[in-house]
């Protein structure tokens, strides 16, 4: 399927920030298994005194700007046209999550890709028993990785409410866990932490949503600003599994990549420092619409 | 010749009485025969010579030497300027410099093994490849830096500076228990130890043949002045400031290497080149010596909560232009899941070198206690287990081991603790003469430039502020005595002299219920964080002097009774000020932090006398106010001996305004200004004054033009609102 995405970010400040430094991760990669860009630009205005393009340490396009006036408001905007192909429709045969350790032992890489990365506590997820417990509640006998992934995500989609009031960019992924709310960004922190607690490698991937449904198909939650979801390494033979717990489903046709890593602070698509005494707000408006599809 | 024995040293006085080692491990001091090793045998002998009487006053001489310096052992969370003075044990640990050699080969082995898996972990990552290292760890490890890998240092190497912890084992070799590779901590104690023992044992360190710390610190500066490609020489020190557990040691090597001290403000990163916010405008800074934990250095691209440093730094490096030393991820090294491994590595590098102590590369586990070395404690030498901090520095020609460091001696059973136990200074003894070495520069040394207009920012601010919270106290004192002294004259009658002294304290504000009001102290407690956050630049007797000077005022605050007690009080803190002015002025360097310092002195100063005199000299100000006006200004003196009338408005006005013989005059400060400012950066372009330098000449010219007659309530109240623009103006042209 191919997409026309929109994306604009408003940030306005209280008082007017000076000697800023932001790094976006707003631009999708082409990624060779699933989605291929066909162009892909992002801009920013008030126009940067620095501008530099680079690929991050798992791959992701990053674009540090560096904003000298002062200023109270900055509007990033991505425009992009991405083809995405079908993903798995079912999961992967996999051994049980306690065994994987074998097959990581053989693994001897620490490139992006390798599963090393996704294990251990990250910054945004530090170890917590409690998603340890809840892991393993819901985790059925003898699961392979794979029907942990799945296991875990329903439940938590069961159990957690979306809600776009009850969290804030910052909130703790045990915070938001404790109280069974949040946004996608909580659903997928404490899916993440319940995979690692279960010795399952998984990561964050941020990214987008099909707007409007297919025809006879649901909006799904998230669409109207960036989405995130979850991947896990269920072994050699299955590789990553995607999982959207926010929507219960394997991510498909209708998610687009932009960013992976081990928890949000890799991904995050405005990440920045900035002198500035006041508050600051944030508006995010998304569209991505299918090209040359009859719309409804 | 006869060496004293265990039993004989034990007859010779204070010396070895008591000093038991445990049994089944090794000591330092003795060995398993109990005589005293031959390394130890000189000292032993001075030592044993002292009376337990001169022994108590040369370690109070050492602990006063600590203290005067500033040595704080700050635990971490401990709050405002407290914690306790370094636990200082004046015994040294003595090396003989052949056993020190070997032990220095091994650890310059280990260097280059460091070196060489940092090199992998952050470029090829063979030794994971091949099965050298697991995976697991290195990714589990927050310090193995993501955004670091595949850049590729500018100065070509990770590692610069190290420490190690090393401890002997109960066979007398030696085994490392830990590599400190991220920001090693410790060379400023080590320098501060030796100093302190140095005092202490002044004879028996000259005739030792100790050999001197000096050479070790001048081949470091020299080498990281070498590294730098854009900065002209320019070195700078990262600390996280005042608030960090060993800022006082930051600012000490920086003041003894002539680096730059910066807090993660003063710089700032600019397409790609990492730059020192100046008084005279941004300057490249081509290699920082880190002093806070990588992870923290760099807020976009590391920590996101880090306040501490520098938005950008990373680009900087990967661009090349900044060297880190040590490099930024240099801490994944201390992860002691690796530490195993290392020998496998080593092996595979070509094998156990020689040189290398035998067993150095040993991994197993060990729970052997270290050996034990002497502490003196409660007037006894103890056996404590010590453990060795030792230091390597990289230069041009390569690794070089300090000969010396500091010792940890635990405070009880097993290996000390990081918050107790005590430090000793470590010797290692020739048996001829060794040169005497200081940090002098030599002719070949490579040239660390002092530039002029390298004031960062953020002292200046200090600087200046410094200036005026000291004179705002001296002011303060000022007006308590007069107020105290009044009191003590007229006994606790009211009058309306006293009762307009008192508001006029009010505003200040200064409660005059209060003998030393909490105002003074608070306002000497800012003068002391300005003063600690420029340590490195401001003279360690000035420090001193003033920190002491808050220690009394708070101390008195807890006894004084008003009137006649607390007016000599307020007399003592002034006879304290008028030293730490001294000091300043006979001490401190005429340069442009110090113009800062008297800018703000001379402000405060012009704006406190404005002030006194648009409430004293008054008209309409009860009888007795002119005399307390003079006094206030500190000129009842001058008065006296000029015009032996009684006191007239006008011309008590014109010796505090006008009387540029008067170095308390608001003229003769409001010139004094001008000139400072008119010498600081950028004062003067072309022709064409600063708008700061234009504020200064129209605020000298509006008051040089008026006459004691004119000065009123209303000309006093527009110098002080002129000299507030002033103050900003300041402000906006160099501080922020």
């Amino acid at each position: 399927m191919l997409y026309d995405i929109a994306l604009a970010i408003r940030q306005h400040y209280d008082a007017p920030a000076a000697a800023s430094r932001q790094t976006l991760r707003l631009l999708p990669p082409t990624l060779a298994d699933r989605q291929q860009v066909v162009a892909a630009v992002v801009n920013a205005s008030p126009p940067p005194a620095e501008r530099r393009d680079r690929r991050d340490f798992f791959g992701n396009m990053a674009t540090d700007l560096a904003f000298a006036g002062a200023h109270e408001e900055v509007v990033y905007s991505l425009a992009a046209r991405v083809r995405r192909e079908a993903g798995r429709g079912a999961l992967p045969d996999s051994p049980p999550a306690a065994g994987l350790a074998e097959d990581m032992a053989a693994i001897r890489s620490l490139a992006p890709d390798a599963p090393h990365h996704f294990l251990a506590a990250s910054p945004r997820l530090p170890a917590e028993p409690e998603f340890a417990d809840y892991a393993r509640a819901v985790l059925p006998a003898g699961a392979g990785a794979a029907e942990a992934v799945e296991a875990v995500g329903l439940a938590l989609h069961r159990d957690m409410a979306f809600d776009a009031q009850a969290t804030e960019v910052d909130t703790p992924a045990l915070e938001a866990f404790r109280r069974r709310r949040g946004v996608c960004q909580d659903f997928t922190h404490a899916m993440i932490a319940c995979l690692r607690a279960l010795g399952v490698p998984a990561g964050y991937v941020s990214g987008f949503l099909r707007t409007d449904p297919p025809p006879g198909k649901p909006r799904l939650q998230g669409a109207d600003a960036m989405h995130a979801w979850v991947r896990a390494w269920c072994g050699r033979e299955a590789g990553w599994v995607e999982y959207d717990p926010t929507n219960a489903c394997l991510a498909g046709e209708g998610h687009v990549t932009v960013a992976r890593g081990r928890d949000y602070s890799d991904v995050a698509p405005v990440r920045g420092v900035l002198r500035s005494a006041g508050s600051q707000t944030s508006r995010h408006e998304v569209t991505m619409t299918p090209v040359g599809e009859e719309l409804p | 010749m006869l060496h004293p024995t265990r039993r004989q040293a034990l007859e010779q006085g204070p010396g070895l009485a008591g000093y038991r080692p445990p049994a089944g491990g090794f000591d330092e001091l003795l060995d398993d025969e109990g005589r005293v090793r031959p390394v130890w045998r000189h000292f032993v002998e001075g030592f044993a010579g002292l009376s337990e009487a001169e022994l108590k006053q040369r370690t109070a001489r050492g602990e006063q030497y600590l203290h005067d310096a500033g040595v704080f052992f700050r635990r971490q969370g401990a709050e405002g300027a407290g914690g306790r003075t370094w636990p200082f044990s004046p015994v040294p640990l003595i090396l003989h410099e052949r056993e020190w050699r070997d032990l220095a080969g091994g650890l310059v082995q280990r260097a280059e093994l460091l070196e060489a898996v940092a090199a992998d972990l952050y470029g090829e990552n063979r030794l994971v490849a091949e099965g050298l290292l697991p995976a697991g760890p290195v990714a589990a490890n927050p310090a193995w830096l993501r955004p670091l890998v595949g850049v590729r240092p500018a100065s070509g190497r990770w590692l610069h500076f190290l420490a190690f912890d090393v401890a002997r084992r109960p066979d007398g070799r030696w085994r490392v228990l830990r590599d400190r590779t991220d920001s090693p901590a410790g060379a400023g104690t080590a320098l501060e130890t030796r100093l302190a023992t140095q005092r202490v044992f002044q004879e028996l360190f000259q005739d030792s043949h100790v050999h001197r710390l000096a050479g070790f610190f001048r081949a470091f500066r020299n080498a990281l002045a070498g590294f730098d490609r854009v900065g002209g020489g320019r070195v700078g020190m990262l600390t996280a400031g005042p608030g960090g557990p060993n800022y006082f040691e930051h600012a000490y090597l920086a003041r003894y290497l002539g680096f730059m001290l910066f807090e993660g403000e003063d710089i700032a990163v600019e397409n790609g080149v990492a730059t020192v916010r100046t008084v005279a405008g941004p300057r490249p800074l081509g290699v920082v010596w880190r002093r806070l934990r990588a992870g923290r250095a760099d807020p976009l691209e590391l920590d996101e909560a880090s306040g501490a440093g520098v938005p950008g730094l990373v680009s900087a490096i990967r661009e090349g232009a900044l060297s880190a030393v040590n490099a930024l991820g240099a801490g994944v090294l201390e992860e002691p899941a690796l530490a195993p491994f290392l020998a496998k590595i080593a092996e595979a590098r070509g094998g156990p070198s020689p040189g290398a102590p035998e067993g150095w590369w040993a991994a197993e586990a060990e729970d052997a206690p270290p050996s034990t070395a002497p502490v003196r404690a409660e007037g006894a030498l103890r056996a404590e287990p010590a453990v060795l901090r030792l230091f390597l520095a990289l230069t041009p020609e390569g690794w070089r081991a300090m000969p010396g460091g500091y010792a940890r001696l635990g405070g009880g059973d097993g290996a000390p603790a990081r918050d107790r136990g005590s430090v000793a200074d470590i010797w290692v003894v020739s048996d001829a003469p060794v040169p005497v070495d200081t940090m002098a520069v030599r002719p070949s040394d490579a040239y660390v430039r002092p530039l002029p207009g390298t004031l960062p920012s953020r002292a200046a601010d200090n600087l200046f502020w410094l200036g005026r919270y000291v004179e705002r106290a001296e002011a303060a004192i000022r007006l308590l005595r007069a107020l105290h002294l009044r009191m003590a004259e007229t006994g606790a009658r009211d009058n309306p002299l006293l009762a307009s002294l008192r508001d006029y304290l009010r505003d200040m504000p200064l409660d005059p219920g209060e003998t030393v009001p909490q105002g003074l102290l608070s306002t000497l407690d800012s003068a002391l964080v300005c003063a600690s956050r420029v340590h490195d630049r401001f003279s360690i007797d000035g420090w001193t002097a003033l920190r002491n000077l808050t220690e009394a005022a708070e101390e008195m605050a807890r006894t004084a009774r008003p009137g006649d007690d607390t007016a000599r009080i307020m007399t003592a803190l002034l006879h304290r000020l008028a030293g730490l002015s001294g000091l300043v002025h006979e001490n401190m360097y005429r340069f442009t932090g110090w113009r800062f310092l008297i800018l703000g002195r001379e402000l405060e100063r012009a704006s406190g006398m404005a002030s006194a005199l648009a409430h004293f000299a008054d008209p309409a100000a009860p009888e007795g106010a002119l005399d307390l006006a003079m006094e206030i200004g500190d000129c009842a003196m001058t008065y006296q001996r000029r015009y032996s009338l009684g006191t007239q408005r006008n011309m008590v006005v014109d010796l505090m305004v006008f009387d540029t013989m008067n170095p308390r005059s608001v003229l003769y400060l409001l010139d004094r200004m001008r000139n400072l400012i008119a010498l600081l950066p950028g004062a003067e372009t072309h022709g064409v004054m600063s708008p700061l330098a234009r504020a200064a000449l129209r605020a000298h010219a509006a008051i040089a033009v008026e006459t004691p007659e004119t000065v009123d309530r209303a000309a006093l109240a527009a110098l002080e609102e002129r000299l507030d623009e002033l103050s900003d103006l300041v402000s906006g042209a160099y501080l922020t």
